[in-house]
């Protein structure tokens, strides 16, 4: 051992032991695949977002596309809009939110300030993280075979906010969990030497804290609910015209505008499709955009 | 093949804020050194910053000199690798590799290296263990994890993992203090066995294990709260516990302060 | 004594706990319910048939087999092309990348999620599959002697195959692999890394020997993650896999369906229970396979929580 050391000395400067030529190469290789593989990710990102914006931006940019529907147009002739698809999207959007976070915050309560570590809580958490796994189309089955099959209603915009709250849900339970433990126990125990009852407690003063993050949860939720197509496809028709009835009748939104327009082949529908793809592309980051606004202004506050 | 180390006007930062001023120190080769000083006065940070261990910290810089046997550690030139590679270290909670056996800790330096003779590993495995006390103690059990040793076990096996690379420093950050105290009497005699062979600086809480077991005595204390620690002064450990020049150091010696 | 409001207030909050357990259940059990009348009147064999006919409700002839190669094949291309990558990712968010510069790094990769699945699927068939055609052509004539690399049930030419499915899916599941390993790796205990420093490791030789051995349960739990997303995707692979009833060559040139393709394509004949109850038992094969894999992937990733 000695003498292998004593043999690679003269060749450096006398101090240090080297370092050999096969360590170093290897070092600088993995440094190397490591770098590419970011760019890697950052190349298919760059791509998509480059070729929604090439090809989206000519429909998006006429004043019709905010203002109109689709209403009377053939596949090959050009212009309408897609207010009505909008429409569609915010609104299945909203209606999901509105069932998604109460269930999802109270479940979120149970998990941090009831469950504590109890056998219940376990299996709870367990079938949350299932839930982020269920695939969108299983969800949108789910809820044709409980109501649509079983309950007998018909298909419409708010059984696909019922499917898309499955997958909402666990969005919101996560980041609202994470947000209720780093409220800082001594809040809770200043709150209860007052004499505030455990309820009162976190109705006032933990979620209040938690709020920001709560917040962030929600809008994370929704932009990934707002780009689903696999339920839409089964639970509602699409319509080229505005419907504001969400119990009824069949309504269009982004994605179903999109996988409709695409079957058309023409080039009007082409632009249809990407108008609408740009469409929802800036919705969805508007909503991420504002997530990461909340959260970051949050995480100024917790620390 | 113990080397000397001369410290020079080091500066240590962390980002903005200075965290030791000035620092000049020389530690001479086949001699333990000790740091001493109360908490956050920056003694495990000079330490850190004599195999460029500190750097690992983000945002942790520094200027000055160390050198080792002459040449400077933080010339451009030098790789920090083969400086770590030069001067071991063992630290205050004792860190095996977890996935690993007991032997393949003591040679993972090595295997590092590029060694691959297995009779060259396992003949270093044993002499390492041995240097470290440990070998009686582990022999029949090479093969299983480092992990399942005593807490002293572990620590003598990190020193052993330490020493198997034969480097000409190591440096000792508190090495005792997660240790019972029939586990720190083991490793302070290894100390003083090893050093017969390498030049050793640690840093310790324990002013007995201090004089114990050094040959010379570095006080470190803070200039005041929010100031950057320095060396109040560094002597034989006789002097310094007997006879130091400096107020400071009397009264932290003598538990007044710290 | 209990108040009233707290118990009320904790009633509710456990009855949502419930609520989520009962709904995985309800999941399962609704979706056997509804599939049982259709499998008893299915006129071949469910698991082992090629067959996918089921406008008829008086005579259906439904099997899985296609789309269970179809859906497994398309996964594993996406895993095997998508794990190198996102484990080259997680290391240099969590290990290289400047610690300032990592978290908007990895806001980058997280952003890949935030694309609507059939926005990759029109990209893919539209713009990607042209670009991949020469690689696919090159595989097809010099690889082609491999079984998998061979002619498939589809012309090369349209893109509609396994091989640019798996090429989009892996992009799509790089994001769930990245940030499941990336949470892992940054566990990575501070003592083990340093130990291997002080040694004298270069940087991927500490990765080597502390942050990979640490990390192998998690990564591979982040793995099984993704598979599961692969598994269920629809939307961007109905856009992108050419249909046919041609047998498959198995390889990665085949069209076809997975299940959740070839349950979106059914959504137009929707009208009669039992049709839609032979979508629903794939939909139910597909449900307990993403089950399985999901359950599997956070039992892993729990365990080693703890060991941590």
């Amino acid at each position: 051992m000695t003498t292998s050391v004593d043999l690679e000395r003269p060749a450096s400067p006398a101090a240090f032991r080297p370092i050999g030529a096969v360590r170093k190469s290897k070092n600088l290789v993995a440094t190397v695949l490591v770098y590419l593989s970011f760019a890697i990710a950052v190349v298919p990102l760059v791509w998509v977002l480059y070729t929604v914006l090439e090809k989206g931006l000519g429909p998006v940019l006429n004043a019709d596309w905010w203002g109109n529907s689709l209403n009377g147009l053939t596949a090959t002739q050009f212009g309408g809009g897609a207010y009505h698809a909008i429409y569609g999207t915010l609104v299945q959007g909203v209606v999901c939110a509105l069932i998604s976070v109460p269930i999802g915050v109270l479940v979120a309560i149970y998990l941090v300030e009831y469950g504590a570590r109890s056998r219940m809580a376990k299996t709870t958490t367990f079938m949350v993280d299932i839930l982020t796994g269920v695939p969108s189309i299983v969800a949108g089955l789910f809820i044709y075979a409980l109501w649509i099959t079983t309950f007998g209603f018909t298909r419409s915009a708010f059984a696909v906010s019922l499917s898309l709250v499955l997958l909402m849900v666990p969005v919101v339970i996560r980041t609202t969990e994470e947000m209720l433990r780093i409220v800082p126990m001594e809040l809770r125990e200043a709150s209860y030497a007052l004499g505030v009852p455990k309820w009162k407690t976190i109705v006032k003063i933990v979620i209040p804290t938690a709020l920001s993050g709560i917040v962030t949860g929600v809008m994370l939720g929704l932009a990934r609910v707002m780009g689903e197509t696999a339920p839409l496809l089964i639970l509602v028709g699409y319509a080229p015209f505005i419907n504001y009835d969400i119990f009824s009748g069949e309504m269009a939104s982004l994605p179903l505008l999109m996988n409709t327009e695409r079957a058309t082949g023409t080039e009007a529908g082409d632009m249809r499709v990407w108008g609408a793809a740009l469409t929802l592309v800036v919705i969805i980051m508007l909503f991420n955009l504002i997530a990461a606004i909340v959260s970051r202004l949050s995480a100024i506050k917790t620390k | 093949m113990a080397k000397r180390i001369d410290v020079k006007d080091l500066n240590i930062y962390y980002g903005k804020f200075q965290a030791v001023d000035g620092v000049t120190l020389s530690v001479p080769p086949r001699s333990v050194t000790a740091f001493i000083g109360p908490s956050g006065c920056g003694k495990s940070t000079v330490l850190r910053s004599l195999n460029r261990m500190h750097e690992v910290t983000p945002g942790a810089s520094c200027d000055g000199k160390v050198l080792l046997d002459g040449e400077d550690i933080y010339a451009s030139t030098v790789d920090p690798v083969s400086v770590r590679r030069t001067i071991g270290m063992v630290f205050q909670r004792p860190n095996p590799f977890p996935t690993m056996s007991i032997k393949d800790n003591v040679v993972a330096g090595l295997r590092l290296a590029g060694t691959k003779n297995k009779k060259e590993l396992n003949e270093v495995a044993e002499r390492s263990l041995r240097g470290a006390n440990l070998w009686a103690e582990v022999k029949d059990r090479l093969d299983k994890p480092g992990g399942g040793l005593s807490g002293g076990q572990q620590q003598r096996l990190c020193i052993a993992r330490a020493i198997a690379v034969q480097p000409d420093v190591l440096l000792m950050d508190e090495p005792c203090s997660a240790l019972d105290p029939i586990s720190t009497l083991a490793i302070e005699d290894l100390i003083t066995e090893l050093k017969q062979q390498y030049t050793i600086v640690i840093v310790t809480h324990n002013m007995q294990q201090a004089a114990r077991v050094s040959d010379q005595t570095a006080f470190f204390n803070l200039a005041g709260v929010g100031q950057p620690g320095r060396l109040v002064e560094v002597d034989g450990t006789e002097k310094i516990f007997s006879n130091p020049t400096q107020k400071a150091t009397e009264d932290y010696i003598s538990g007044r302060f710290g | 004594m209990v108040r009233p409001g707290d118990r009320i207030f904790r009633s509710l909050t456990s009855g949502a706990g419930v609520f989520i357990v009962v709904l995985i259940a309800a999941i399962g059990i609704f979706l056997l319910l509804r599939a049982i009348p259709s499998l008893q009147r299915d006129n071949v064999n469910f698991l082992l048939s090629r067959d996918w006919v089921t406008s008829d409700p008086a005579n259906l002839r439904f099997g899985i087999i296609d789309l269970l190669w179809v859906t497994v094949a398309t996964s594993v291309v996406a895993l095997v092309l998508a794990t190198p990558v996102a484990l080259g990712i997680a290391l240099f968010l969590t290990q290289y990348a400047p610690r300032k510069l990592a978290r908007s790094l990895a806001y980058v990769v997280d952003l890949l999620a935030a694309v609507p699945s059939i926005i990759f699927g029109l990209w893919g068939i539209q713009v990607l599959a042209p670009q991949l055609l020469p690689f696919a052509e090159w595989l097809n004539e010099y690889l082609g002697w491999i079984p998998i690399f061979a002619l498939g049930n589809v012309s090369t030419g349209g893109g509609g195959n396994i091989f640019i499915s798996g090429v989009v899916l892996a992009v799509m599941i790089l994001p769930i692999i990245t940030a499941v390993s990336r949470e892992i790796f940054e566990r990575t205990p501070t003592a083990h890394v340093e130990g291997a420093l002080a040694l004298g490791a270069t940087k991927w030789e500490v990765v080597r020997t502390t942050v990979l051995p640490f990390g192998k349960a998690g990564f591979i739990s982040a793995a099984m993650l993704g598979l599961g997303r692969a598994l269920g995707e629809t939307i961007a692979l109905t856009t992108i896999l050419s249909a046919t009833d041609a047998q498959p060559n198995y390889t990665i040139f085949d069209g076809g369906a997975t299940f959740a393709s070839r349950i979106a394509l059914g959504s137009a004949e929707f009208n009669d229970n039992l049709t839609v109850g032979a979508y629903i038992a794939a939909g139910l094969v597909l449900f307990l396979i993403t089950f399985a894999v999901n359950a599997l992937a956070r039992t892993v990733v729990a365990g080693k929580k703890e060991y941590a």
